[in-house]
């Protein structure tokens, strides 16, 4: 399925909505194996959505991922403001190419890996898009599968980011980046987009 | 949860604001930033720029060594969360004055991520940029495996060498190379006695019992290696101490300088008394501490606690970098 713009930014509202309503649940998340504001920064960087788009509707599709990229790049900091900015920022560059929501991912992926250099099973939201893209590529992405690739976080020990200080600790605890990537596609599922 | 302030989530913007009202001598805001750029623009004509930043919370650092002979800029993000790169771009902007500019990054997965974006960007305008990633507490196994140690109170020693090579007409390429032979000779561990707790949370990072110390905690609160009844100052010098005797394998004769760094929430007045234990003890290892710094500089709230940094001094031009003339919010000397 191609990805319109309509459909993102109905993804991105519900995205938006879910990480505001669930800020302190993702905070507390990354208070055993992080820093504690993992929800705040997304809470930061769900308003500096509704903002921008609020302001100007963007005239395509290109056009609603750069803005959404640069409202996440300028406004969340941490890790996951570099990391959810480069994805929507390649995203929006490999959406001039094409409109397929599996290659998006997959590009979006790609920026993820390139920027923060973790590989899957590092308890981090690699963990999540890895899967998925797997999951959109072969057109059976369902709720079920982000779930699972949420869940499967838990027993990980984590090798990348804050939580690698905590070392073996870190096992047992979920990784806040992958629910907040699982809410990212869990809303894009009830967007009404399919992949 | 007792702080001044107004409303939480403003607490960066209105920090950065009195700053900038306090000392217009030292900084200045950028324009809808809270990237603050050095006032004396005539002490960087021609010099590579110097520029650091990381999350608010750790103050003086980072705004409070900008200035002649440290840091061009420094961009203050949200509390304990790293800068965003636009920011980081509009302070390498403002530092650059044609030859380039030197960033000196803390090792976390966040702020070497954004300081990584705001390279990408000032690559676009051909601006030349080079960095350190600083590491210096030892208190984080130093392995592949792991993000790697963080970057702590040391950094500042960093800012110092950096900075003060950089106002003598250092290239680009030189003060990288100097980073790099500096950085393994700087290391830190701290105690804390008490947890951080970041405004918009309310409550301590963690929590320790009235009588309970940890050592090994990082500037945001990260967990040590071992918590245990409070000791005397001695103690925890021998502690602290044994740990870097052991990094660095010192022997006697070897030249050092010490940084004793408080958390912000330890009085001086138990900062000296620690100084005086860590001086007494590596005086009776043998040890030339050839340079010392007391105070808050690297701090992490209102966490209790202190750090103890050593350098290893192999090269007499470090100790003339940390000697030279200085003239910030936070460090001066002539
Ligand atoms: N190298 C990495 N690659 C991919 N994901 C990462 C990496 N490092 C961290 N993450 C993700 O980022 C999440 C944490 O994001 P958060 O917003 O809490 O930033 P942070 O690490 O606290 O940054 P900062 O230290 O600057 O505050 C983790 O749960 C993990 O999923
Ligand atoms: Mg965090």
């Amino acid at each position: 399925m191609t990805l319109t713009l309509e459909d993102t930014l109905k993804w991105l509202h519900g995205f938006d909505a879910t990480v505001t309503a669930q800020k302190a649940y993702l905070s507390e998340l990354d208070t055993p194996i992080g820093d504690g504001d993992h929800g705040n920064n997304l809470a930061r960087g769900a308003a500096a959505i509704e903002d921008a788009l609020g302001k100007q509707e963007p005239a395509d599709l290109t056009a609603a991922l750069k803005t959404i990229a640069m409202a996440l790049v300028s406004k969340v900091g941490g890790a996951s403001g570099a990391l959810y900015g480069t994805a929507f920022l390649e995203m929006a560059k490999a959406s001039r190419e094409t409109q397929e929501v599996a290659d998006l991912l997959a590009a979006g992926l790609a920026g993820l890996q390139k920027r923060g250099g973790a590989t899957t099973g590092e308890k981090t939201m690699i963990d999540v898009w890895a899967p998925v893209v797997a999951a959109a590529k072969a057109g059976n992405l369902t709720t079920q599968v982000i779930d699972d690739a949420v869940q499967a976080t838990k027993p990980m020990k984590a090798t990348k980011g804050r939580a690698s200080y905590v070392g073996d600790n870190s096992i047992g605890h979920l990784d806040p980046g992958s629910v907040s990537s699982g809410y990212l596609f869990s809303e894009m599922l009830k967007a009404g987009v399919t992949a | 949860m007792k702080k001044i302030m107004n409303d939480p989530q403003n607490i960066v913007p209105e920090m950065v604001a009195g700053l900038v009202q306090a000392y217009p001598q030292y900084v200045e805001r950028l324009p809808e930033t809270e990237a603050l750029v050095r006032h004396d623009k005539a002490s960087m004509a021609g010099k590579v720029g110097v520029i650091s930043g990381g999350g608010s919370g750790h103050e003086p650092t980072h705004a409070g060594f900008v200035g002649a002979g440290m840091l061009s800029a420094a961009v203050a993000g949200q509390v304990f969360t790293s800068p965003t790169p636009d920011q980081l771009y509009a302070a390498i902007k403002a530092a650059d004055h044609g030859k380039g500019v030197f960033m000196v990054i803390k090792n976390y997965s966040g702020d070497v991520m954004n300081f990584d974006m705001a390279k990408d960007m000032a690559d676009l305008d051909d601006i030349k940029v080079k960095s350190i990633v600083v590491d210096d507490d030892i208190a984080v196994e130093n392995s592949t495996y792991t993000q790697g140690r963080r970057g702590v109170a040391g950094t500042i020693f960093m800012h110092k060498i950096i900075g003060a090579a950089a106002d003598q007409g250092a290239s680009l390429d030189e003060l990288e190379a100097l980073a790099k032979k500096v950085m393994p000779n700087i290391k830190t561990i701290a105690v804390a006695l008490s947890g951080a707790t970041v405004p918009e949370v309310g409550k301590p990072g963690f929590d320790l019992a009235d009588d309970e110390i940890e050592y090994g905690v990082g500037i945001h609160g990260e967990p040590g290696y071992r918590k245990e009844k409070l000791q005397p100052s001695k103690a925890l010098v021998t502690e602290l101490l044994g740990r870097l005797k052991d990094e660095f394998k010192y022997q006697a004769g070897d030249h050092f300088a010490v940084l004793i760094n408080g958390m912000g929430a330890t009085p001086l007045m138990e900062q000296y008394v620690f100084t005086n234990d860590a001086l007494n003890q590596l005086a009776a290892d043998d040890i030339n501490v050839d340079f010392t710094k007391v105070g808050n500089y690297m701090t992490s709230l209102d966490m209790a606690g202190i750090s103890l940094t050593l350098f290893k001094l192999e090269d007499d031009a470090w100790l003339k970098g940390l000697q030279y003339p200085v003239d910030t919010i936070a460090w001066t000397q002539k």
